[in-house]
């Protein structure tokens, strides 16, 4: 065990965690979206989840860091805030949802990001995205909603682990038309093999990857 | 976005798949070899079937999915078999301020498709290409290795108005010969 002091609060947490962990743990938020346990390098995609570490320069993403003894962390000073809060306009200016309309269970993941930061769900300043992408993707038994979603990488990191570092799922194109994409290797019963994971479908953040049945979300 | 298994017919997919073990056989089986395979099966095939895509992952011991999305993340490769007419159109600079983009959209509305793709019949595939070399001329399409400079809507509509007299043309003699022997 290690001692932190977060937010001038010394907490004891268990070596080998970052930062990010550490504090999600103990109650502490941090805004997070591409963040998963198990990976082996951290993503650090979202740039959502910077801190300030006594004696470095500049704020550093908390999911690259491990805990060290003594370290002091600070989670809320304007620096980070401002940090957090231009990634979060960049992620909402291609992610045009509306909480009426959004079917994930309420407060979403974003809806919890922007109350943490005070900020809304509009990318103002920012302008909003226009996007050459489909409305929808038919991936079979499931669809894609290419508009909800943030590209966090969840889905296809699960899917990498669920399916021995063959995944089904990948991202397609590049830059602005980056999409999630469904690749079925031959002979595979790819809906059997689905229906009994659907871990992609449980961790996307946004619901954009939808069960065909499930009618509540498809629509 | 998944890929057009529709546009290839099973008996193309075979063909494809014979060929495929004696390029395959010119590269080392690891991982590094993705790309240099991608682009020799284009190079032979003009596009990259779904089942070239699942041989090349069954080769290089990946997934699919995996091959599709490297495919996809380069401009250079194409997933769409090519038309019978071949129709590129110019986004240099050149071409881009003279209007480019509307000779696109003239073509991609006529055809019903999106660059990259090519039409149901696969009559015609659509293209966006970089500086083709005679910004003078701008904008400019080619169509099947013909370079046509100064391009307008309208020159749109009478390339296809010129494609269906020669198509009718070549229906006619085929059926003179055909009452004729």
């Amino acid at each position: 065990m290690v001692q932190i002091i977060v937010n001038g609060k010394s907490i004891e947490v268990e070596e080998g965690q970052t930062v990010l962990e550490a504090c999600l743990s103990n109650g502490i938020f941090i805004p997070n979206l591409c963040f998963l346990k198990d990976r082996e390098h951290p993503h650090a995609s979202c740039r959502l989840c910077f801190v300030e570490i006594e004696g470095r320069p500049a704020p550093v993403p908390s999911c690259t860091v491990n805990v060290e003894d003594g370290m002091v962390i600070r989670t809320d000073t304007p620096e980070v805030k401002r940090l957090q809060k231009s990634a979060f306009k960049l992620i909402m200016s291609g992610h045009p949802c509306h909480a009426k309309t959004c079917p994930t269970e309420k407060p979403c993941t974003l809806m919890k990001i922007a109350k943490h930061l005070g900020v809304g769900l509009s990318p103002k300043p920012l302008e909003k995205l226009e996007r050459d992408i489909p409305e929808v993707v038919d991936f079979g038994f499931m669809f894609y909603f290419p508009y909800r979603c943030v590209l966090c990488g969840r889905c296809v990191h699960v899917c990498r682990t669920q399916n021995e570092g063959k995944p089904l799922l990948t991202f397609a194109r590049r830059g602005f038309d980056t999409m999630v994409a469904f690749f079925s290797d031959p002979g595979e019963n790819v809906e059997a093999k689905c229906r009994s994971c659907l871990a992609c479908i449980n961790i996307c953040p946004t619901a954009a990857l939808v069960l065909k049945a499930d009618e509540r979300k498809t629509a | 976005m998944t890929a057009p298994e529709h546009l290839v017919t099973e008996e193309e997919e075979k063909a494809i798949k014979a060929e495929l073990p004696e390029i395959f056989s010119r590269f080392p089986r690891e991982r590094g070899s993705l790309i240099p395979i991608l682009q020799a099966v284009q190079g032979r095939f003009k596009f990259l079937s779904p089942g070239a895509i699942r041989e090349v992952a069954k080769y290089l011991d990946l997934s699919s999915s995996e091959v599709y999305g490297v495919a996809t993340f380069y401009n250079q490769f194409r997933f769409h078999p090519p038309g019978k007419h071949e129709i590129k159109v110019c986004m240099g600079t050149a071409c881009h301020v003279a209007g480019g983009d509307i000779i696109l959209e003239n073509f991609e509305r006529k055809l019903n498709i999106k660059p990259g793709e090519t039409t149901p019949d696969r009559e015609y595939s659509l293209e966006r290409v970089a500086c083709v070399g005679c910004c003078a001329l701008a904008p400019v399409a080619v169509v099947d290795d013909h370079v046509i400079g100064y391009m307008q809507p309208s020159k749109v509509e009478g390339l296809f108005v010129q494609f269906e007299v020669q198509r009718e043309k070549e229906k006619r003699e085929k059926q003179a010969k055909e009452s004729a022997g």
